[in-house]
């Protein structure tokens, strides 16, 4: 297995979609500059801080592929997921701050939430658990004859865990149609792939299942994006699932309060000149999708963007104590 | 016509099928073979493979899978093949499902069928009572039925129900248990205990396979002219302590029984519930009568010295009877 080139196709089709990825991606990466490097020091955010620095491509090329009805199990490293299926920036600043306006309303930390009318599914901190249950929609958008699929990300270290196995393998006996994405960032916690699995990548796990697994360039979003369409159309055409293995790094600790000093430097360096972000401007630029300063307008337009969520954000109220044990079922 | 404990749950499953074609099953062996326990015998031949799915080994799939169909509208019912695997879905039972609602507002109206319970020579792996694992996990209902009318009439409510709601059908009442159910529609509310006997001297709150050990006793107590109330749970969570302070009030003493292990079984929240309540009602000490703190064993001399008796509720009643 060999990383894929990314095909040019129709060039005015592509530069629509580089400056929508440029967008999805420069929103995410504001927005967890501010969660990371200002809010949280400041003290605004109390609880957890995972970031996805690095990895934007993923999300951002993935959930582009996607339909409204496909239903995504984003994880807390794949914030562009929510944003492109219109989860406002403004409230999951708010569910970070613990504010009533957050997605859970302050229920639960950063990137654990979803949304049933937007098909997006809420992690648990146990990632790997997410695995069996987007095996379960995809079972039922077969059982309700619907054409959608499941989408569903996970870290390698989840790749370690029962339930990932138990998943993958109870989708592909099945058949169901679910694209399986990792987030191949190297690092769970400070654990290497080296002493995460004896395989040397993800997708070397996808033959047990008899799932087709390919190894796709993360840092390239465009490849991440082509890539999908081929998973979809497999995954569409009732084959059951398909693993996609998105190489990339992460370019931070695991959370706001780790240094990360057990990643060698040099790492991280290199990593840093295959940013997506600067990237896909360059390919912008040099394949006359945009000019620079088209480039500069997009990412002037996400700090106001980002710079509106934080006010609505930080005039949020705290929940009210009153509702703290309203809603553990449904019919209290 | 007589109706066994097993037949009735396997009416109510077969009903709410033919009613919802949203409700399916899920779990080893339940298909071609029927069940471990022949609970969903003929099942995959009236319903078809997509609505009873044979699924691999793999109790965290089978409950996670159930949860993600329901977030797609359908209501799943997952069968564990003993009770005691349900550790196996652990995770997905406390932490996905259990918290769904809560966290963002996702109900998640699965079923997790789970037959428990000893006296069958299972040994430690095939005998436990885990519903108290599940008990303190708010977000989860928790349903154990004694009666065939019961276990037909809390299946039903159970698939209806908008969350989570684990079903412990005690296997040695399978095919013990025999009652004249009613021709029609009908269901039972989770969330209900019920008084099965009515009695003055004192009373036996318990629920399961221990609700006719309690009756039982209750005849022999009544030949020595002590009159003993027996409460049926019939729903571990949410609880019920209405009925057991009402009945305590009553009968100002109280034997609490289960064939759970003691620490930390229902018996203890119970007891702690009607010290809170009902306190000044008492005459005398909480009295519990439960397996004792070990794993189950097989050998039949030793799970009888486990498993609570008749004679052993008829002991401790007369002792608290004479306080």
């Amino acid at each position: 297995m060999s990383a894929t080139q990314a095909v040019p196709t129709g060039r005015r089709e592509e530069a629509a979609l580089a400056h929508k990825c440029l967008y999805y991606m420069s929103l995410m990466r504001e927005m967890e500059d501010r969660i990371e490097r200002k809010l949280y020091r400041q003290g605004k955010i109390v609880g957890g801080v995972y970031v996805g620095r690095g990895q934007e491509a993923i999300s951002t090329g993935a959930a582009l592929q996607a339909d409204p009805g496909d239903v995504l199990f984003p994880t807390h490293r794949d914030m562009a997921a929510y944003l492109i299926r219109g989860v406002p920036a403004g409230r999951i600043l708010a569910q970070y701050m613990g504010r009533a306006d957050g997605v859970t309303h302050g229920r639960d930390a950063n990137m654990h939430m979803g949304d049933l009318q937007l098909n997006v599914v809420a992690i648990i901190s146990a990632l790997a658990a997410t695995v069996p249950v987007a095996a379960g929609a995809a079972l039922a958008l077969k059982y309700l004859g619907r054409k959608n699929v499941a989408m569903c990300w996970f870290g390698e270290g989840s790749t370690s865990v029962g339930h990932w196995h138990e998943g993958m393998n109870f989708a592909s006996v099945q058949k169901l149609p679910v694209v399986w994405i990792c987030n191949n960032n190297q690092y769970a916690y400070s654990t290497p792939m080296s002493l995460q699995m004896a395989c040397a990548n993800v997708a070397d796990r996808g033959p047990a299942y008899n799932t087709p697994a390919e190894i796709i360039d993360g840092n390239d979003v465009l490849a991440v994006h082509q890539a999908t369409g081929r998973a979809l159309e497999y995954v569409r055409a009732g084959k059951g699932p398909y693993l996609l293995e998105c190489k990339t790094f992460r370019m931070t600790g695991h959370s706001a309060h780790d240094a990360a000093h057990y990643v060698p430097p040099e790492l991280f360096e290199e990593w840093g000149k295959l940013d997506p972000i600067a990237r896909l401007e360059a390919r912008m630029t040099a394949e006359g999708w945009a000019e620079r300063n088209e480039i500069d307008a997009i990412q002037a337009a996400v700090r106001k963007e980002v710079d509106e969520a934080v006010a609505f954000a930080e005039a949020s109220p705290y929940p009210d104590p009153a509702t703290l044990t309203d809603g553990v079922y449904g019919d209290q | 016509m007589s109706t066994t404990y097993l037949e009735a749950i396997r009416q109510g499953l077969w009903e709410e099928m033919e009613r919802d074609p949203n409700v399916f099953l899920i779990g080893e062996d339940i298909g071609v073979y029927g069940g471990a326990f022949k609970v969903t015998d003929g099942f995959y031949e009236h319903f078809g493979e997509k609505r009873v799915v044979d699924t691999p080994i793999s109790e965290a799939a089978i409950v996670g899978a159930a949860i993600g169909a329901s977030y797609m509208g359908l209501r799943p019912v997952a069968e564990m093949q003993f009770a005691d695997f349900i550790t196996c879905a652990f995770d997905q039972i406390v932490n996905f499902a259990a918290k769904s609602r809560y966290r963002w507002g996702a109900a998640v109206p699965i079923v997790v069928r789970a037959p428990s319970g000893g006296g069958i020579h299972g040994g430690p792996f095939h005998s436990q009572n885990p519903e108290m694992w599940f008990v303190r996990t708010p977000g989860l209902k928790v349903v154990a039925p004694a009666t065939a009318y019961d276990a037909k009439g809390l299946i039903k409510s159970a698939i209806r129900d908008n969350d989570p709601v684990l079903f412990f059908e005690h296997k040695g009442l399978y095919r013990r248990i025999k009652e004249d159910l009613p021709a029609g529609e009908y269901t039972v509310p989770i969330g209900k205990a019920k008084v099965v006997r009515k009695g003055g001297h004192l009373s036996i709150v318990t629920y399961g396979a221990m609700v006719w050990t309690a009756l039982e006793a209750a005849d022999q107590l009544a030949g020595e002219g002590i009159s003993a109330e027996v409460v049926d749970l019939r729903t571990l969570l949410p609880l019920d302590r209405e009925t057991v302070c009402a009945s305590v009030k009553k009968t100002s003493k109280v034997l609490i029984l289960h064939e759970d292990t003691r620490t930390g079984g229902m018996a203890g929240e119970l007891a702690a519930s009607i010290s809170e309540s009902v306190f000044e009602y008492l005459d005398a000490p909480i009295v519990r009568v439960t397996a004792p703190d070990t794993p189950v064993p097989y050998s039949p001399p030793l799970e009888d010295a486990f498993l609570p008796n008749t004679a052993k509720v008829v002991e401790k009643a007369r002792w608290l009877y004479r306080y």
